[in-house]
């Protein structure tokens, strides 16, 4: 099958490679770019362990063809923490609250929540609850990820409001 | 003098971070990364992916197979079928209950999506491609979906491959399509009490066929060395030890030649005990091309061809005096275990556990039987999330108390706590051959009971069904109680085995001379936490903080033999070894913390992280200050080093319980149900990281909530599976899922070295009932018995319109 250069922006760095039109943008970040952040839990928009944030928006990387990510901005799980290994709130809050048990849905909801509380920065639990209803979660029965968000959510909001004083 | 030497007592216990403490979890620390290594991130050089062929139909003739447009796609290494495995003797594989599984279908398909041929190829796309491209020629039979026809005379025989066996792995097969009848308990006493009781009941409890579904499906990657010999097999492995050697006895290669690596896992909940054809085909297709060969199932395949669990049909019988005193339990299963028995169960227990399904209560005469066989459905039978079959059991005998409650007009909690088996009474023999080790079942009911005002619950049904009667509110409130006992911590070796080797486990240590320490067990987590527990068990054994304890299992290489994780095993079995081998240590530590202090070994007495000179107690000798000593100076004679391995049989079960209670509301129109509230109160004896306790318990529960209401592997009659996708398999999201609260009562194990017991499982086998129990308590007082799960909307509207409520 014929191949074609993509090029994107992926966690700040430009990338490129050779994809075939029908490789899947998950596809091109796990096994071209070696960033297995990203998980397939089903390959059919279930699951969400794919989730990564695209131009903007919480994206399922499997419903996704690495062609239509062309030129586009991509952050994934290993581009949340900064350059000096610092976690990022959200990793954190996932951390303190025990948001997590096998790890696999983590960069998923990680990256759901990152969008989530960009446009939302202090949703209530049952706005998280629909936030985060696009990623399936078998481990945790969802409680402490709700209370992870919230974590996270506060300590963001208190360092925007530091940030204005 | 240390820092260490001026902390207060309370501060070296935080600094410990040992039993009983809400440790952080130290395997987040990657995976909230993205730095997880699973199955399907490792790349081998030079690694080729296989695909497979399935079967469209559920039972057919294979006529012929050409494979010839797929080979020549450009990209293809091989198509491997049964023709190709015939002769290494590889077409069938044993399954851990003693019968073969087919790894590649020879003659015949006796289920959709079997795998029919394994297609090795450069990248995932062409292997994909080219199986689409092999073509089989079928000639269809009629196949058995009804578990309830499989007996009938002159049903089709389904496995050829046994035809006219009259001896099977568990004793004498009476149809062709009949894997075993397994016994036990009083029949005659059982049939007395049912013939003499005041009050009987009788009801057909069906459990049916789900799918533990973890986010993480099965994957393999085998790497045949040709030079040295030696195979490296990576895979989604709950049990890698085991897998070793079914590797080896398979393959011939020896033992010490294959590493089977199990590394981060994405959930098992059961899934991830059986072997399966992938890991199989991945194996031989790496004998055979000299490379490494990458498996990995997609989500159909996950849910259509490994591992389903329960599908048992449940006859239950209860015998009971009028004023509620149950005197008999007899129940039948009928078992459809598809196509293969593949059921993961210890090799004396073809029915798991199943015989604890005399649950909390003191019943003093008991009997059960149950009837394997073959349908045209999946092989697996494993363990989603329970001990093996104890979820079945939990739900029968729950059931039937709500039963038999509404017979005697008796309120099920009532009911419950007059048949308990009592304090005193442990350890307690049950009519079906278990002993109880521990347990105080009225103090966890009555905590329950205060805890969510259950009067109160019980006074606004009635007000509620009232309300309802007068056409005033379209929502019935249905109140669920369940009361179970859990079997975990498979087991001891006396009657608890797999494929032969005994079910205990092991823990293997090493003391750094700086005074950190690496922990080696058989276990292997699933996403239980075990790099932050065991530590914390190791911790206040030895005296060295849980931070400076590293934990590693997975690797069979360096990782002490081991029977896995499942059956909520780990804390009772490999945690005791655990708590044994830290012992072990201890036992050293005192000798040459005498040698360092010039005292004899018995005027010490331990305190949390050293050895103090009773009477004396500012001459002491910390664990840090032993370790180096044990490397440099040691007393007369004394080996060298700070090292130990336990391998731990435990002398019995451990039997966890816990009393949970769901409110539900059901909106009469729609036949929708919305939780309300849901309690669960869990015992599992000593606790050992609170926090990862309730994090299990949120997630078994999570998982009961989907079995209850929403969860089917179901079969249409031509056998095509209907529910195999997560278009139509339920897993609960963060919406639809209940908020939990959690509550505990201790009371420890009292054989298991530190006193716990093992709690994942516990929420998925107490929970089902719970859910279910309240729904059909909604429509009790219109004489509702049973409902059958899963409790859809849809299910539940049926009955709401059978009982003219829908008008
Ligand atoms: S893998 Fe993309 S949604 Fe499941
Ligand atoms: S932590 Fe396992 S799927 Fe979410």
């Amino acid at each position: 099958m014929s191949k074609q250069q993509v090029k994107m922006t992926v966690n700040g760095t430009e990338v490129s490679g050779e994809v075939e039109g029908r490789t899947l943008l998950i596809h091109f970040l796990r096994e071209n770019l070696g960033l297995t952040g990203p998980h397939i839990g089903c390959e059919t928009s279930h699951c969400g362990a794919c989730t990564v944030d695209l131009d903007g928006r919480s994206v399922k990387s499997c419903t996704l063809f690495a062609v239509q990510a062309q030129d586009s901005d991509i952050t994934t799980v290993e581009g949340m923490a900064a350059a000096d290994g610092t976690l990022h709130a959200i990793q954190e809050g996932f951390m303190q609250e025990h948001g997590l048990q096998c790890g696999f849905c983590t960069p998923g909801m990680i990256m759901r929540t990152h969008r989530l509380l960009q446009e939302n920065p202090d949703p209530t639990d049952e706005e998280i609850r629909w936030g985060i209803s696009g990623n399936l979660c078998r481990c945790t029965g969802y409680q402490n990820i709700v209370k992870a968000v919230r974590y996270a959510a506060k300590k963001l909001n208190e360092t925007t409001r530091e940030a204005a004083e | 003098m240390s820092d260490a030497a001026t902390m207060t007592l309370e501060e070296r216990e935080a600094t410990l971070g040992g039993v009983g403490t809400a440790r952080k979890r130290k395997e987040d620390v990657r995976f909230i990364q993205g730095a997880g290594n699973y199955v399907d991130d490792v790349k081998l050089p030079g690694m080729v992916f296989g695909d497979f062929v399935r079967s469209p139909y559920a039972h057919a003739r294979i006529k012929s197979i050409n494979a010839e447009a797929a080979l020549a796609v450009p990209g293809v290494k091989a198509v491997l079928t049964a023709a190709d495995l015939k002769p290494l003797n590889l077409h069938y594989m044993p399954t851990l209950a003693g019968d073969v599984q087919a790894v590649l279908a020879e003659e015949k398909v006796l289920f959709q999506n079997q795998e029919v041929a394994f297609v090795i190829a450069e990248d995932r796309y062409i292997a994909s491609d080219a199986a689409e491209l092999v073509e089989v020629d079928y000639e269809e039979l009629p196949p058995i979906v009804d578990a309830f026809k499989a007996m009938d005379e002159g049903a089709i025989c389904l496995r050829e491959d046994i035809q006219g066996k009259t001896e099977g792995a568990h004793g004498a097969r009476k149809h062709d399509n009949h894997i075993f009848t397994w016994e036990i308990g009083d029949q005659e006493g059982a049939d007395k009490a049912l013939k003499d009781a005041e009050v009987t009941v009788k009801e057909l409890v069906t459990y049916q066929r789900v799918h533990p579904s973890p986010l993480e499906t099965c994957a393999s990657i085998a790497s045949m060395d040709k030079i040295k010999g030696e195979l490296t097999l990576y895979g989604t492995f709950q049990a890698p030890h085991v897998v070793r050697t079914v590797a080896s006895l398979l393959s011939g290669i020896p033992e010490h030649k294959i590493r089977v690596i199990a590394p981060d896992i994405g959930g098992g909940f059961g899934n991830k005990v059986g072997v399966y054809p992938g890991y199989v085909c991945s194996i031989v297709a790496s004998i055979v091309l000299g490379v490494p060969v990458k498996w990995v199932e997609d989500r159909i395949e996950n849910l259509s061809s490994t591992a389903f669990a329960r599908d048992y049909h449940m006859t239950g019988e209860l015998a009971a005096t009028k004023d509620g005193k149950i005197t008999g339990l007899k129940c039948h299963v009928l078992a459809d275990h598809g196509a293969f028995d593949a059921c993961a169960d210890p090799t004396k227990w073809p029915a798991g556990f199943f015989n604890i399904c005399t649950g909390s209560y003191d019943i003093p005469v008991a009997h059960v039987s149950v009837d394997g066989v073959y349908t045209n459905k999946a092989p697996g039978g494993v363990a989603y999330r329970c001990s093996f079959r104890v979820t079945e059991a939990a739900y029968m005998i729950e059931r039937m108390m709500d039963v038999l409650a509404q017979k005697l007009e008796m309120d099920p909690a009532e009911l419950r706590l007059k048949n308990f088996v009592q304090p005193a009474q442990f350890p307690y023999n049950s009519a079906l051959g278990w002993e109880y080790d521990s347990g105080d079942y009225p103090t966890a009911m009555n905590q329950m009971m205060q805890a969510v005002d259950y009067a109160g619950l019980r006074r606004e049904q009635a007000e509620q069904r009232e309300k309802v009667a007068r056409g005033e509110s379209r929502t019935l409130m249905g109140i669920g109680v369940s009361f179970f006992t859990e079997i975990v911590g498979a087991g001891p070796s006396r009657n608890c085995d797999i494929l032969g080797v005994a079910m205990f486990d092991s823990c293997e240590i090493r003391v750094h001379p700086t005074g950190s320490a690496i922990a080696r067990l058989g276990t292997k987590s699933q996403g239980q936490a075990h790099e932050t527990t065991y530590a914390q068990i190791l911790a206040t054994e030895i005296g060295i903080p849980s931070e400076d304890i590293g934990i590693e299992e997975g690797d069979t290489d360096t990782a002490p033999y081991g029977l896995g994780t499942y059956g909520s095993r780990s804390t009772p079995v490999a945690g005791a070894a655990a708590a044994r081998v830290g012992r072990k240590i201890r036992a050293k530590a005192q000798k040459i913390a005498a040698h360092l202090l010039e005292v004899a070994e018995g005027d010490l007495e331990w305190e949390i992280d050293r050895f103090k000179v009773k009477g004396l107690p500012e001459k002491e000798a910390t664990m840090k200050e032993i370790a180096w000593a044990a490397y440099n100076n040691l007393p007369e004679g004394m080996e060298p080093g700070l090292e130990a391995v336990d391998y731990y049989d435990p002398p019995n079960m451990t039997y966890p319980f816990g009393a949970y209670l769901c409110v539900a509301d059901i909106d009469v129109d729609t036949g929708e149900t919305s939780i309300r509230r849901f309690y669960a109160l869990d015992d599992c004896g000593t606790r050992i990281n609170p926090m990862v306790i309730e994090g299990q318990v949120h997630g078994g529960l999570t998982e009961a909530f989907g079995i209850a209401m929403g969860q089917e592997i179901a079969y249409d009659e031509l056998g095509n599976v209907q529910g195999a996708s997560l278009m139509d398999y339920f897993l609960p999201t963060a919406v639809e899922t209940p908020v939990w609260e959690t509550d505990f009562t201790v009371t420890p194990s009292p054989h298991h070295p530190i006193g716990a017991k093992g709690v994942g499982e516990s929420p998925n086998v107490g929970g089902v009932p719970a859910f279910s129990n309240a729904v059909i308590d909604a429509f009790s007082h219109l004489g509702v018995k049973h409902m059958p799960m899963p409790h859809t909307a849809w299910r539940v509207w049926q009955q709401c319109h059978e009982l003219g409520l829908t008008k």
